[in-house]
């Protein structure tokens, strides 16, 4: 072999000159060639570093701006019980007329005034309008506080927060020094920021109403997007004749996933609210409306993904006998899934951080109380989120950031658990 | 032409055109119960194309129009009563490339009896499974790995894998289309090795670029050529006294 590959060419024809590979030419083709790849691989390299930069600073700016709204300033309010002169007989508060015999007590004068007697006039403003809430619970708890002097931790105002995060004016900041002097201020987690719902005071208000509203939204949304979507797909990929009523139904579809989603909400407002006359603010009519903005997504890659199934497994369950339907539901289905749940994620994602649509159908009004069934009033997280962005109340700023970092973990679950499912159903074969 | 022995499958003038173009053209062929029948021909004279009209796996294809009378035991597959599900059972198929589901070996095999209710139980099924699988030659490669993946196994193994799935079914008619291309001359060997076996069993059509592997494994053989059949006969007369120039020509390897 390696003779002849050295040997001379002794038979070349006068016309063929054989090609020099070293002239100068050749060599700075050579070096234009690699320095196009160099480039190349710096650019992609620039937007990778690029686009992780954009996402860390956003993870770390609301992570810091965020992380202080999951935690809140607590006062320990004294308060003498027996001068306090609350309406109530500890002997009622034992069994089922607790709460009634709480209702009437006027133990919201009482904290008032144990806050005025323990740091003065004004004493009152640095409690939280809801501190005598946990007064409240402090008693039902052990009703045998009511005998004596007892401290009970409170949560502190909207200013005295804020302040205590160190971030606020320069009146408040001297409070928190003086109570910080007297160990009566401590900070801990905000348990009730994930229980409690949407309130006027930053000191109250949760998460738990909104994030309740988005869980019956999506939950609504996937039962009717998935299946009509999925069920779509499937029928215009493997029954459907190609002629020219499909290809209309193929652009309508196409189109109808780039249409922006506030026309989704007005269709929703027109069609759910003015024809069926559904409840206002309602996470079944929000699920519906995201519904129809997700479908189409979920009927594209649906349809790419069953397009990709080999012909050659249609095949062979056709030339076993198996009948078209059988062919779908045992061969083509569980082969497109992994696909079809890469567009449902992507949609439901889409369907999760959506607010303009469900503005259209009055998801933005103000929810106190969670919504306990799919027609109560709710609202959802980026609503949330856009509500409390609207506010002046300072510790509003400290919340929407908390509540941005709740939609995130939220969302990231979500996909977290479609990304399992995927990965399950890919390893299968 | 000759007509063999008791014709499990008799087509009259068919044609076929897929669109406005005809792939063939007024072919009518009888095929016999213990025969196996090669059909051969130069790419694209409509060898694979007619004999996806025996089982009508060209319905799936659009635009596929089938004319003619194609019977099996007398009766028309092609008439509005026949059930294309239980005849694509009754005549089973094996495709150029092997196509085995992307499922366990023994869920390959056992799928077909499953969607026709053949097995009464589990054993019964498995039973059919180890028989359908000794009978493809491929039980003592695979007997011990039948919850592996039937795409893990080799070319050759996965094309039996898909002849024991045909059989599993118990097909009156085993249709081959060029079922060797893709496989290496030890695989084909063994492939051809397995035709013979089954050979009596089941009526067997094999379309085959090889030439020598219609000699070897065909009792008949078909030659087709720009969709229309040229000759058909005995195998050995065809490749030794060929009475068409054009198979004269294309056996001599003048073209194909």
């Amino acid at each position: 072999m390696s003779d002849i590959a050295v040997a001379p060419p002794t038979s070349s024809t006068p016309d063929r000159v054989p090609t020099d590979w070293r002239t100068p030419e050749m060599q700075r083709r050579i070096r234009r060639r690699y320095g196009a790849e160099q480039r190349f691989r710096l650019l992609g390299l620039a937007a990778v570093i690029l686009s992780a930069g954009f996402l860390a600073v956003l993870l770390v700016t609301m992570v810091m701006n965020g992380a202080s709204g999951f935690l809140q300033t607590r006062i320990a309010l004294p308060i003498d019980f027996p001068s306090a002169g609350l309406m109530l007989d500890p002997a009622r508060l034992h069994g089922p007329g607790a709460d009634l015999a709480l209702a009437g007590a006027g133990i919201e004068r009482a904290t008032d005034a144990a806050a005025i007697t323990a740091f003065g006039k004004d004493g009152d403003k640095w409690l939280s309008d809801g501190a005598w809430l946990n007064v409240r619970e402090a008693v039902k708890r052990d009703p045998a506080i009511l005998r004596g002097r007892s401290i009970v931790w409170v949560p502190a105002a909207d200013t005295i927060d804020v302040a205590a995060k160190r971030q606020g004016d320069p009146a408040a900041e001297a409070i928190v020094t003086k109570l910080q002097a007297a160990g009566a201020i401590s900070t801990g987690f905000n348990l009730p920021f994930l229980t409690a719902s949407d309130s006027n005071d930053p000191t109250r208000a949760g998460i738990w109403g909104a994030f309740k509203g988005s869980l019956f939204t999506m939950l609504v949304t996937l039962l009717i997007a998935f299946p009509i979507g999925v069920l779509s797909a499937l029928y215009l990929e493997e029954y459907a004749p190609r002629n020219r009523w499909t290809d209309l139904i193929e652009v309508s579809i196409n189109n109808l996933a780039a249409v922006p989603s506030i026309i989704f909400g007005l269709l929703g407002l027109a069609v759910f609210l003015g024809t069926f006359g559904m409840p206002r603010s309602a996470s079944i009519v929000g699920g519906l409306t995201l519904a129809l903005m997700t479908m189409p997504v979920i009927v594209i890659a649906g349809r790419n993904a069953i397009k990709a199934v080999p012909p050659s497994i249609r095949d062979a369950a056709l030339g076993i006998g198996a009948s078209p339907i059988q062919v779908v539901f045992h061969h083509v289905l569980p082969l497109a899934l992994p696909g079809i749940l890469t567009g449902t994620i992507i949609g439901m994602a889409r369907a999760l951080g959506e607010t303009a649509p469900l503005l259209m159908i009055g998801m933005r009004a103000f929810i106190a109380s969670p919504p306990a069934r799919l027609t109560d009033p709710a609202t959802v997280l980026p609503v949330q989120i856009f509500l409390w962005s609207d506010q002046i109340d300072r510790g509003f700023v400290e919340k929407t950031s908390a509540a941005i970092i709740v939609l995130l973990v939220f969302l990231l679950a979500m996909n977290s658990f479609a990304i399992y499912l995927r990965n399950k159903f890919e390893t299968r074969w | 032409m000759s007509i063999p022995n008791q014709s499990k499958i008799s087509a009259q003038h068919v044609n076929v055109w897929y669109g406005a173009k005809q792939a063939i053209a007024d072919v009518s062929l009888d095929f016999g119960q213990d025969h196996v029948t090669a059909l051969i021909g130069p790419s694209g004279c409509g060898k694979s194309t007619f004999l996806r009209t025996l089982n009508r796996m060209n319905d799936t294809i659009a635009g596929a129009k089938v004319e003619g009378d194609i019977t099996l035991d007398g009766e028309n597959i092609y008439s509005p009563d026949m059930d294309v599900v239980q005849l694509r059972a009754r005549v089973g198929m094996v495709f150029q490339k092997p196509n085995p589901f992307p499922k366990s070996i023994f869920e390959n095999v056992a799928y077909g009896p499953r969607i026709h209710g053949l097995a009464a139980n589990k054993p019964q099924l498995a039973e059919i499974v180890e028989k359908s699988l000794r009978r493809a030659g491929l039980w003592d490669e695979v007997k011990d790995r039948l919850t592996e993946s039937g795409t893990a196994l080799s070319g050759g193994q996965q094309q039996r894998l898909c002849i024991a799935r045909a059989i599993a079914v118990d097909p009156e008619v085993i249709l081959m289309d060029e079922p060797c291309s893709a496989l290496d001359p030890i695989a084909t060997a063994k492939i051809e090795e397995l035709i013979h076996e089954l050979k009596g069993r089941y009526a067997i059509v094999i379309v085959t670029h090889n030439m020598q592997q219609a000699a070897r494994v065909s009792q008949r053989t078909a030659f087709f050529h720009l969709g229309t059949l040229v000759e058909y006969g005995a195998t050995s007369d065809i490749f030794t006294n060929p009475r068409q120039e054009r198979t004269k020509d294309y056996i001599t390897g003048r073209y194909g």
